[in-house]
């Protein structure tokens, strides 16, 4: 029997396994498994309960499973609960085990009590393991008819649930069809809730069916779903609702009357008090009204009020998130906050990662008006206890100085930072009035009079520092003891341990030098001969550099080294542009909180291998990529690449997922190609392609099939001129696609040679290139390929897109075209028809 | 979708560990809480609420020293999860009566039934506290209650004197004696935020209310809330400022409500009708910048008094009626870094004061147990330096700042006229208790 508990007991003292209580309640369990005396029930329950404590606190009671499905046979409801908690929890580690449980859990799916059919249903669907999905599909068939929505809502979960163990059987069962049509059937709003949850993450994950999986979500994103949807909003919980928003922020009107409906009809989910809810409202008509720009601003202005509300009413995590995205509609569109700046005050006692945010807005709405009351603001915050956020809102100061017109007041609290004399506030300071001469040289005069009267001593901080000695170099000519505060510093360059100070030492005391080469000219010989002898590269470098041009001759070392400077007008931002409007793409997601797109915080190994939309983004694409190009990898799931990005996110999450359930070989296959990553991608840059890629070609002609080496010359001009050299960024192609209408869908037929040579989509790609149109990205696999093209017109920007899925069987290409210029489609139509009925062509 | 979910102690133990999709990797609790754990050394204040840590995204919120965690890997709407954390922290009290570690501890497995029905494979279901009912078999095991104080003390009944047990109840657990006590609660809580400027003058100052219900009426029965006819939504216009002090105009310049809600009289006579579910959720929240009269004065002064010596004087005056009596008020001053010593003298004849000085963080605390309306109160502190004392001193210092509780008063005005109970027979008669009391948030004075 069980081991005596003591032998067993903490092989490591530090963490307690707990092998021996596990093994006295094994025995335990065992006892009561056969027992029918009175009570036992109870007894039972406490044994449970241990089981389940343990299980709680990462001790590993998989060993009582046996025990556990031998006590379950009971009518007990909160014994079974805990059983089926225990079995869903190891049943993937134990599947011979588990094989156990599918008898009772099948009985209970048959059970009179809807809430015994529906727990049993969920257990079944928990229990992951591969090899018994057999079982499932009759009890999930069942569930999904139920007549009680309890368990219809379970089963749906179920579907999904299945897919992940496998696709082939529940695809096989025809359950997504099922759930297609309780999606548009059901009474119970949470059973369509999940039929839509289900749909949308089976949809994602249905890799290579991308044609008829990008069809089932056209039909999701149809007019009739949404407004099907739509109008039972009110009857959804409030987390289906979001689930609905999120969809119909994807929809695209087909019209300005359309848009307001929609608006209309969602104007009081505003005041609701669910923060996710009103974000996903605010989503809807931010994404709608993307085209209209006064009436995207009015949209600004109508969420600001529950945006508002919603930061001071919720707890602080709560109010975080929210005013994560007030941020970024603050920094998007700040003159319409700019008379709300006392609401991005700060409190006292809110936590730090709030007032960076408010700091943030805070110099982002500072304007002529209201920039005095933002500015005594912050110099409050600079006496503040917290450096951190006094040293924040020192530099909020800074910034603001920077992006004014009138600095005159503003000048004068920096420079009163300067005679604080709390070294930290000191520190930021200069750094900042370093950067105010850079911008304001006129100031110098002030500045330079304060600067002077601080003792060098006194600044430690590297960057504080580095801004004191440019300032000393800088203006050398009007600060009297510039050449002798340089010496002193020169005399401690073995106590300098900044790298960058030093660099700023020798420039300096070069200029210097310039204008005072009398006082300077010791310390210069100094500063030079420690340089050359400096163990940092950049350092020695430097100093050699000023060394021999010095030698070479003063006046071109002057010009070289101390050129006359313009102002810089304005600074470099940090983030582009194109990095924002990602973030705003992905508004009501985490994005918006780590101010980052979601591809930088999205782990590669964790998506589906198949994933190359996001990459779309910072175009690692093109000719590198071409020459590793492994035709069977050529996969992309191109299909979500002109959803917005928030789908993105769920896509691939759920692949993610896929690959928590899937078999090792993926691992396996992602490593046996080194270059997968890349490879993974079939994305040509249009503005590199010119070159073509070799492999491709040696397959081609591996299979005989003789492909032109170079895109044939159009016989006959088309009407319309292309630009051959036309580029579009993949973010604008996206936002472009998905704002057009549709201006031409059709089908058209692939003469035979042209599928011949599409064994890869590359071929296609270079002949379309041929003809003026390029390809931003393709993907597929035989039969079924699909690519998005675009064009421009050759005198103007007026630009055309493209989507074209080529089936190779039917021999069929279907072709959608989005037009900046509607007008223009015919031509452009048949000027892309020609260019397709050419491919192949010898 | 969300991937796992767990509670944690504030040791950091796993008291309730949920895994719906196993996607993310054992031991996401160890790390999470290290992380939390460590944020503040790195010198970066508290751990934001959600952050990634290799690729998992992890979401908390804190209540009764627990921390509600969500774990995933894709990029969900932070929002979403927030709420729902917080949702499911409000579901555990409405089932436990208590929300502590001790009551979670003793009712694991009961919690463990409401995630079950709350989450299915990461996707939220329902967080109902009513439809949940039908899904918990589990008998709430009830921590004593009463050495948790609910919202105010007992002192803020009027009419009727009530037990403070009764708002501390589980939603499925029955009274001694078998009998659910019909009652309801309706509370409207304001946190009060006031900046005052060093001569007094109000910088900023905003309320932020909430009218909370909990109910424990059987049956669910309408109820129709009404506010008092001057409150009025929007500072459209411009004219609000105008008739906005005086005129008793309760002007919110914005608010929410939840679901359940009727708002079709709203406009009308201000009543806001709605079918409670049991359990505690706001039905409706406000938001109010328009000026109104601060319950407190401070007056602050800090000087120097010789070489390393100062002096500080905070005066506290309480600008309510005589009838309202605040209490738990703590006043706190931040002093100059080289700080070495203080010493303090109260006015004469002051009870229940308490003054420190806390070393660490250089902070004097003077806390006291009540405030009568329109009384004075005054702390002198004399200060010792380590170092003379260079520049502005009340730069260095300050700004003062004050937390407070007052049951029984809101500076908003805003009022439940009445609450009115769609009622089944003659002789129902529920207890209803309808409580003020407001709480400072930020209340500030800058030296």
């Amino acid at each position: 029997m069980a081991p005596p508990a003591q032998a067993q007991r903490s092989s490591s003292p530090s963490q307690p396994s707990g092998k021996g209580e596990v093994a006295d309640v094994k025995s335990q369990l065992r006892n009561l498994a056969g027992s029918r005396a009175p009570g036992v029930d109870d007894s039972k329950r406490e044994l449970f309960k241990k089981v389940i404590s343990y299980m709680t606190i990462g001790i590993d009671v998989s060993s009582v499973f046996g025990e556990m499905v031998m006590c379950s046979a009971t009518s007990d409801i909160v014994l079974k609960k805990m059983c089926y908690l225990y079995v869903g929890n190891y049943a993937k580690v134990n599947p011979d085990l588990a094989l156990l449980t599918i008898n009772f859990l099948q009985r209970d799916c048959k059970d009179e009590d809807p809430m015994i059919r529906g727990l049993a249903l969920r257990s079944l669907c928990s229990l992951r393991v591969t090899n018994l999905v057999e079982y499932l599909v009759g009890p999930l068939g069942a569930g999904l008819k139920d007549n009680n929505s309890y368990v219809r809502m379970i089963a749906v979960m179920g579907v999904l649930k299945l897919y992940h163990i496998s696709a082939s059987t529940c695809v096989d069962a025809d359950f997504p069809t099922t759930l297609k049509h309780l999606l548009l059937n059901d009474r119970d709003t949470q059973v369509v809730a999940n039929c839509l949850s289900a749909l949308q993450e089976i949809w994602s994950l249905g890799g290579s069916a991308s044609e008829e999986v990008s069809r089932e979500r056209e039909i999701l994103l149809s007019k009739p779903v949404i407004y099907y949807l739509l109008n039972r909003i009110r009857e959804f919980s409030e987390w289906a609702q979001c689930l609905v928003l999120e969809l119909v922020a994807k929809y695209v009107p087909a019209d300005p009357n359309e848009i307001f409906d929609v608006m209309n009809l969602l104007e009081d989910r505003l005041q609701h008090a669910n923060g996710a809810v009103v974000l996903a409202t605010a989503k809807v008509f931010l994404q709608l009204t993307l085209s209209m720009t006064d009436v995207h601003q009015q949209v600004y202005e109508r969420i600001k009020a529950p945006l508002l509300t919603l930061v001071s009413s919720g707890s602080p995590e709560q109010s975080y998130a929210v005013l994560s995205h007030l941020h970024l509609l603050v920094m998007r569109a700040p003159f319409i906050f700019s008379s709300d700046y006392k609401h991005f005050y700060c409190q006292y006692n809110e936590p730090s990662y709030v007032k960076k945010l408010k700091l943030e807005m805070l110099t982002a709405v500072a304007n002529e008006s209201n920039t005095y009351e933002i500015v005594t603001e912050l110099c409050e915050y600079a006496a503040n206890v917290d450096i951190p956020i006094a040293r924040e809102s020192i530099r909020a100061v800074g910034k603001i100085a920077l992006q004014q017109y009138d600095v005159n007041a503003i000048v004068d609290r920096l420079l009163q930072f300067l005679e604080m004399e709390k070294d930290y506030v000191t520190a930021e300071a200069l750094v900042l009035v370093k950067d105010l001469l850079r911008k304001y040289p006129q100031w110098s005069q002030d500045c330079i009079a304060v600067v002077g009267n601080i003792s060098s001593k006194n600044v430690q901080e590297p960057k504080a520092k580095a801004a004191l000695i440019w300032m000393l170099g800088e203006y050398s000519h009007e600060m009297h003891d510039a050449p002798y505060i340089l010496e002193g510093l020169i005399e401690n360059w073995e106590d300098e341990h900044s790298a960058e100070v030093r660099l700023h030492l020798l420039t300096a005391v070069m200029k210097c030098f310039f204008k005072r080469a009398p006082e300077t000219q010791k310390s210069l010989g100094a500063a030079l001969a420690a340089g050359l002898a400096d163990f940092h590269q950049d350092v020695h470098d430097r100093a050699l550099f000023y060394y021999r041009l010095l030698q070479y001759n003063i006046s071109v070392a002057e010009r070289v080294v101390n050129p006359p400077k313009q102002a810089v007008s304005v600074f470099a931002d940090t983030q582009s542009s194109e990095i924002k409007d990602r973030i705003f793409d992905e508004f009501n997601s985490l994005s918006v909180v780590y101010q980052k797109p979601s591809y930088m915080f999205t782990y590669k190994e964790h998506r589906g291998p198949f994933e190359f939309s996001d990459e779309i983004g910072n175009l690692s694409i093109g000719t590198e990529s071409t020459d590793t190009v492994v035709p069977n990898r050529v996969e992309a799931n191109d299909k979500d690449l002109l959803l917005s990005t928030s789908e993105k996110e769920e896509t691939r999450g759920l692949n993610n997922s896929s690959s928590a359930y899937s078999a090792p070989s993926y691992d396996a296959s992602s490593l046996s190609v080194p270059t997968s990553q890349l490879s993974e991608l079939a994305i040509s840059n249009p503005s590199v392609s010119g070159n073509v890629p070799q492999p491709s070609f040696a397959i081609d002609d591996l299979l005989g099939l003789g492909l032109p080496t170079a895109p044939a010359p159009a016989p006959s001009p088309p009407p319309l001129k292309l630009n051959p050299k036309a580029v579009l960024d993949p973010t604008t192609f996206q936002q472009k696609w998905r704002q057009l209408p549709i201006s031409l869908s059709q089908e058209y037929s692939i003469n035979p040679q042209g599928v011949a040579a599409l064994t890869t989509p590359q071929a296609l790609l270079r002949h379309m290139q041929g003809q003026s149109i390029h390809c931003i990205a393709s993907g597929g696999q035989s039969p079924n390929f699909k690519f998005f093209f675009f064009a421009q017109k050759a005198e103007e920007s007026s630009t055309f897109l493209v989507e074209c899925i080529v089936n190779t069987s039917s021999a069929k290409a279907q072709i959608k075209i989005k037009a900046d210029d509607q007008n223009a489609t015919q031509p452009f139509s048949s000027v892309f028809q020609s260019a397709l009925s050419k491919f192949g062509m010898p | 979708m969300i991937s796992q979910f767990f509670i944690l102690s504030q040791r950091g133990d796993n008291i309730v560990f949920r895994d719906y999709r196993g996607e993310v990797p054992k031991g996401s609790a160890e790390i999470f809480f290290r992380k939390v754990k460590f944020w503040k050394d790195d010198g970066d204040g508290d751990a934001p609420p959600v952050f990634n840590v290799d690729g998992v995204n992890y979401f908390h919120v804190k209540d009764a020293g627990l921390l509600f965690v969500a774990t995933t890997r894709v990029n969900l709407s932070p929002s979403l999860v927030l709420e729902l954390l917080r949702r499911i922290s409000r579901v555990v009290k409405d089932y436990l009566g208590v929300l502590s570690e001790e009551s979670l501890r003793k009712n694991f497995v009961l919690v463990y039934e409401l995630l079950d029905q709350i989450i299915d494979f990461g996707y939220v279901q329902t967080t109902s506290t009513e439809l949940l009912k039908s899904y918990v078999f589990n008998e709430p095991v009830v921590v004593d209650p009463t050495q948790f104080l609910p919202l105010g003390s007992a002192g803020i009944f009027t009419a009727k004197r009530m037990p403070v047990t009764t708002i501390a109840k589980s939603v499925v657990a029955n009274e001694r004696g078998g009998r659910k006590r019909e009652e309801i609660f309706v509370d409207i809580i304001e946190k009060m935020s006031v900046t005052f400027n060093s001569s007094g003058y109000i910088l900023t100052s905003e309320i932020d209310g909430t009218i909370q219900l909990k109910s424990y009426l059987t049956g669910n029965p309408e109820i129709r809330l009404a506010l008092n006819e001057e409150v009025s939504i929007g500072r459209g216009g411009g004219s609000a400022y105008d008739y906005g002090l005086g005129t008793g105009a309760v002007i919110l310049d914005d608010c929410n409500f939840h679901e359940s809600v009727h708002l079709d009289s709203f406009d009308v006579d201000r009543t806001l009708s709605l079918v409670p579910t049991d359990g505690e959720f706001p039905v409706m929240n406000y938001r109010i910048t328009q000026e109104f009269k601060p319950p407190f004065r401070i007056n602050s002064l800090i000087e120097e008094a010789g070489p390393l010596k100062a002096g500080v004087i905070i005066k506290v005056r309480a600008d309510f009626p005589s009838s309202i009596i605040a209490d738990k008020i703590l006043v706190q001053i931040p002093l100059p870094p080289y700080t070495t010593r203080v010493s303090f003298e109260l006015e004469p004849g002051a009870v229940g004061n308490t003054t420190d000085f806390k070393e660490a963080n250089k902070r004097v605390e003077w806390g006291l147990k009540k405030i009568v309306g329109g009384s004075e109160h005054t702390l002198h502190a004399k200060l010792t330096f380590s170092q003379e004392s260079h520049g502005n001193i009340t730069k260095e210092a300050g700004p003062v700042s004050m937390t407070f509780t007052i049951p029984m008063f809101n500076s908003s005005r805003l009022q439940v006229k009445y609450l009115h109970i769609t009622k089944k027979s003659k002789s129902y008669n529920p207890y209803r208790w309808v409580r003020y009391v407001t709480h400072s948030n930020s209340y500030v004075a800058r030296l």
